[in-house]
């Protein structure tokens, strides 16, 4: 199951998305999720499908690929539309046992439901489409400003590309280490709330020993690679703007004031 | 709670180290003069530490390295085997400025270890490569990961490049450069992290254990790879192992036990002495075994046998002796 | 008859375009009393085919008998299995997590719903099993040395007193003294307790001395399942494979084709010392 997730993987192939500057998608996405909860009218939605659409078509993934990745995060869609769908004040709809659905409930149900999907569409195409690597040194660039502030912007993004680099091992590693514990007749299904949590400690454990253990060689290892913080380093792959970056920014700047214009004209609903 | 201590003591050592600046990726001309033929030398090296209980109280003092003379010249392929516990992989750190002794001195091209404003220089100069293949790898993609150490050291972004693809062509990993590092074989890791060490235009690679997690066709590539480093590029390799069979080929052998250096010399110097070896419980090759046993049941072979090839051509050479005394 | 795997397919990711076969048609039976190898290289199906001997995996399609029961049935009890088929993954010391040595080797029996008494009756005899003193009991495992750690890590599932012992790679990473150590222990076991004992590894030398049985598996197939002699008649084969015969198997042949008049099957150094030196007499 955890292998389905599809937030955070990259997907390697050749598209004009892949190839895009880093700083441009994050902005992009950014964008897009922002101006995504100021559209409250279903020709908005139906401009930021679209637009989605476009960039899903562009990117070259398979929207199969995409949509798997979805399957993970479908129960907290669930829930979400039905707490939305149940405990919404309004008029009245449907009513049963201690149930009631109402007008508002249901408009704000779907609304957030749609808002949802395309939050986690948009954001895993920018994962689908960029190295973590990219990504992290993208981020490291835009945030470069709050350097002054005395924010340690190049440790966070190292921080970061560790941080990712090692998730599927340690996914790896839980699976072994869960196997291994069932070996030896634990049971990680039946019981109540609290003998679930308990037996979580033979995993848990291992887990943090073996994630130490990693960290600590790891230290180790970017030390004796001269290692010593962002002060001094020069990039293999520096990001540098080029034409269809900016080409991409203004597509970005088209798609939004429409989202924006349609989104807030107020047709429809 | 020890495992935390650990891990922010590793932080600890990076940012006290972050205060010290590379000097400059060039060649530095202040070490051009003390250029020795000494890669690295040693003088009666101690390393000691204090071992803690469950809540941090000191319980006594572990003496991991204890007092090790050695000299290794440039240009040299040299092993240094040992169980575990022998004190061979803290004596390897000292090589990279990863430890420094509590007596003694450790030179690295002349540069003592302990001197802060050569530790980069040191590092540069001296590379490592590790046990654990996936406990070494920062990239999410080979090339990144290769391009980690040129970038830490200050190269320009050009030359970073020419750098990574040499390194990757050298370990016969160019064709990977794009792939990420967990799809890749145990083997290759180790390759992809020697490719990030040869990156950094060392002088000398330091690999320890670099085979202990490996299956032997992995084993095969790395010890393959390393010695295609010493014999083309000319690079010192220091290689730290358990397994013999892979030190047949070194210039020169050094072999510790409780943190001392017990025996030394070359392959088939250290070979020939079987029961010494197998008292200190490391794996002989079965070829080497096999000519030991022959020998002490009588027969005229010579000592040290490191080769299959050695050993047939010794016994057909008695057996075709045999058969012309008959005659 | 204890255990038995009946044309077992397994295909990873079965549902995706990253399918691949990781078994393919295994067929085999593992007898009780029974010292076994299983060798391959990585990614030649072995250790996969350990998680399907206690039910960790299903199969894709075919059967897991265990005394002529499918262990896959659905309301078999699968966990009473793991007791009887006892696993010891790879690197095992890394799924250590109790305060204690003793208190990580109970893990196993508690898990079985047995009795207080039993359970420190069973983690009294399978420390004293691997060899581990009195002293140990009390220690944290993490201040163990490696060799320590992986046999308190088999302790624990020897607490469990499996009839079959599967060890996937139990010498990996271990230095020849603790590697010779772990082989004696499991020679001990198979001998002394009757255990049957499969133990998995990529090195043939390492296991020749020792098994009375070596299955060779490549490309998730079984390709050898023979007596050791015999297999490593087949030493061209195995090199196909990215596996060796041990250097004793070499060291015979090379001699048989320069005309000596040798017994070529023999395995250990003892028997190849003894054959040679028939020739210098």
């Amino acid at each position: 199951m955890l292998r389905d997730i599809t937030i955070g993987q990259y997907y390697q192939t050749k598209s004009v998305i892949h190839e895009l500057d880093p700083r441009v998608k994050i902005v992009a996405t950014l964008a897009f999720i922002i101006f995504l909860f100021m559209v409250n009218n279903l020709t908005g939605y139906a401009v930021a499908a679209a637009y989605l659409a476009t960039i899903i078509y562009l990117s070259h993934v398979p929207p199969t690929f995409i949509f798997r990745g979805m399957k993970a995060i479908f129960m907290l869609l669930m829930i979400t539309f039905l707490f939305n769908l149940f405990l919404t004040p309004g008029e009245t709809l449907v009513s049963f046992w201690i149930f009631t659905i109402t007008k508002e409930g249901l408009i704000l149900a779907g609304k957030m439901a749609v808002r949802l999907t395309f939050l986690i569409t948009g954001s895993s195409v920018l994962t689908l489409t960029t190295t973590p690597n990219q990504l992290t040194d993208g981020l490291e660039v835009l945030l470069n400003p709050l350097k002054k502030l005395k924010v340690p912007v190049h440790e966070i993004a190292m921080m970061m590309a560790i941080a990712l680099r090692f998730i599927p091992i340690l996914m790896e590693e839980t699976d072994k280490i869960m196997k291994a514990q069932m070996a030896r007749g634990a049971d990680f299904e039946t019981g109540g709330m609290i003998k679930k949590a308990k037996s979580l400690v033979p995993i848990l454990v291992p887990l943090f020993i073996s994630a130490f253990r990693r960290a600590n060689d790891l230290a180790m290892a970017m030390e004796a690679r001269c290692y010593h913080g962002g002060d001094g380093r020069t990039r293999m792959k520096p990001l540098v703007y080029k034409r269809k970056d900016f080409v991409a920014y203004l597509v970005l700047v088209v798609f939004m004031v429409t989202m924006i214009v349609c989104g807030r004209a107020g047709f429809l609903i | 709670m020890r495992f935390c201590n650990k891990i922010a003591d590793s932080l600890k050592v990076i940012i006290r180290k972050k205060n010290y600046m590379i000097t400059k990726h060039k060649d530095n001309p202040d070490n051009m003069n003390n250029n020795s033929s000494h890669m690295i030398h040693t003088e009666n090296v101690r390393f000691q530490y204090v071992k803690h209980d469950e809540d941090g109280n000191p319980v006594g003092t572990v003496t991991a390295v204890d007092g090790v003379d050695m000299t290794i010249n440039r240009g040299e392929f040299i092993a240094i085997l040992g169980h575990n516990g022998s004190g061979k992989s803290t004596l390897a750190k000292h090589f990279n400025a990863l430890l420094y002794p509590s007596e003694g001195a450790v030179f690295v091209d002349g540069m003592d270890t302990t001197d802060d404003d050569k530790v980069w220089d040191i590092r540069q100069k001296a590379g490592m490569v590790f046990q654990n293949p996936d406990n070494q790898i920062i990239g999410q993609i080979v090339e990144e990961d290769v391009g980690f150490g040129p970038e830490n050291m200050g190269v320009p972004t050009d030359e970073i490049w020419e750098r990574v693809n040499e390194s990757l062509k050298t370990v016969g990993m160019y064709e990977y450069r794009k792939a990420s590092p967990n799809h890749l074989s145990g083997g290759q890791k180790q390759r992809v992290s020697i490719a990030g060490v040869i990156a950094m235009h060392p002088e000398c690679i330091i690999m320890d254990e670099p085979t202990a997690m490996l299956d032997p066709s992995g084993r095969k590539e790395v010890i393959r790879a390393a010695r295609a480093l010493n014999d083309v590029e000319g690079i010192t390799v220091i290689l730290i192992t358990h397994y013999m069979e892979e030190v047949v080929h070194a210039d020169r052998i050094f072999v510790m036990d409780k943190g001392r250096v017990v025996m030394s010399g070359t392959p088939r110097e250290v070979f020939s002495q079987v029961d010494k070896l197998q008292e200190l419980r490391l794996d002989v090759p079965q070829v080497t075994l096999l000519a030991d046993s022959l020998r002490k049941k009588g027969l005229d072979i010579p000592a040290g046998i490191l080769t299959r090839e050695e050993l047939i051509s010794a016994l057909a050479d008695l057996k075709h002796k045999q058969d012309s005394d008959r005659q | 008859m204890a255990l038995k795997l009946d044309h077992v397919n397994y295909i990873y990711d079965a549902d995706t375009e990253m399918a691949h076969v990781a078994l393919k048609d295994v067929s085999l039976e593992i007898g009780n009393g029974e010292f076994i190898g299983l060798i391959g290289h990585t990614g030649s199906g072995k250790s996969t085919l350990v998680t399907h001997l206690n039910g960790l995996v299903k199969p894709t399609s075919g059967q897991v008998l265990f005394d002529g029961h499918d262990i896959n049935e659905k309301d078999y009890d699968r966990k009473k299995l793991r007791s009887k088929v006892g696993l010891v993954f790879q690197y095992p010391e890394h799924q250590l997590f109790e305060t204690d040595v003793f208190a990580d080797v109970c893990f196993g029996p508690k898990n079985l719903g047995l009795s207080k008494d039993e359970i420190e009756k069973r983690a009294y005899e399978a420390l004293r099993m691997v060899g581990l003193s009195d002293d140990f009991y009390k220690q944290s495992p993490f201040d163990l040395s490696g060799g320590q750690k992986r046999r308190v890590a088999i302790a624990g599932v020897l607490a469990m007193e499996p009839e079959i012992l599967v060890l996937d790679e139990p010498t990996a990473g271990l230095d020849p003294k603790g590697k010779n150590e772990i082989l004696d222990l499991l020679k001990n076991l198979h001998e002394e307790k009757g255990i049957t004992v499969v133990l998995v590894s990529h090195s043939m030398e390492d296991v020749a001395n020792y098994v009375d049985r070596i299955i060779v598996m490549d490309h998730g197939q079984v390709q050898f399942d023979d007596e050791p002699k015999k297999v490593f008649a087949s030493y061209k084969e195995l090199e196909k494979m990215g596996l060796a015969a041990p250097q004793v198997t070499y060291i015979m042949k090379d001699l048989k084709e320069k005309g000596f008049n040798v017994d070529d099957t023999v395995t250990t150094i003892e028997e190849a010392s003894d054959e040679i030196m028939k020739q210098f007499t």
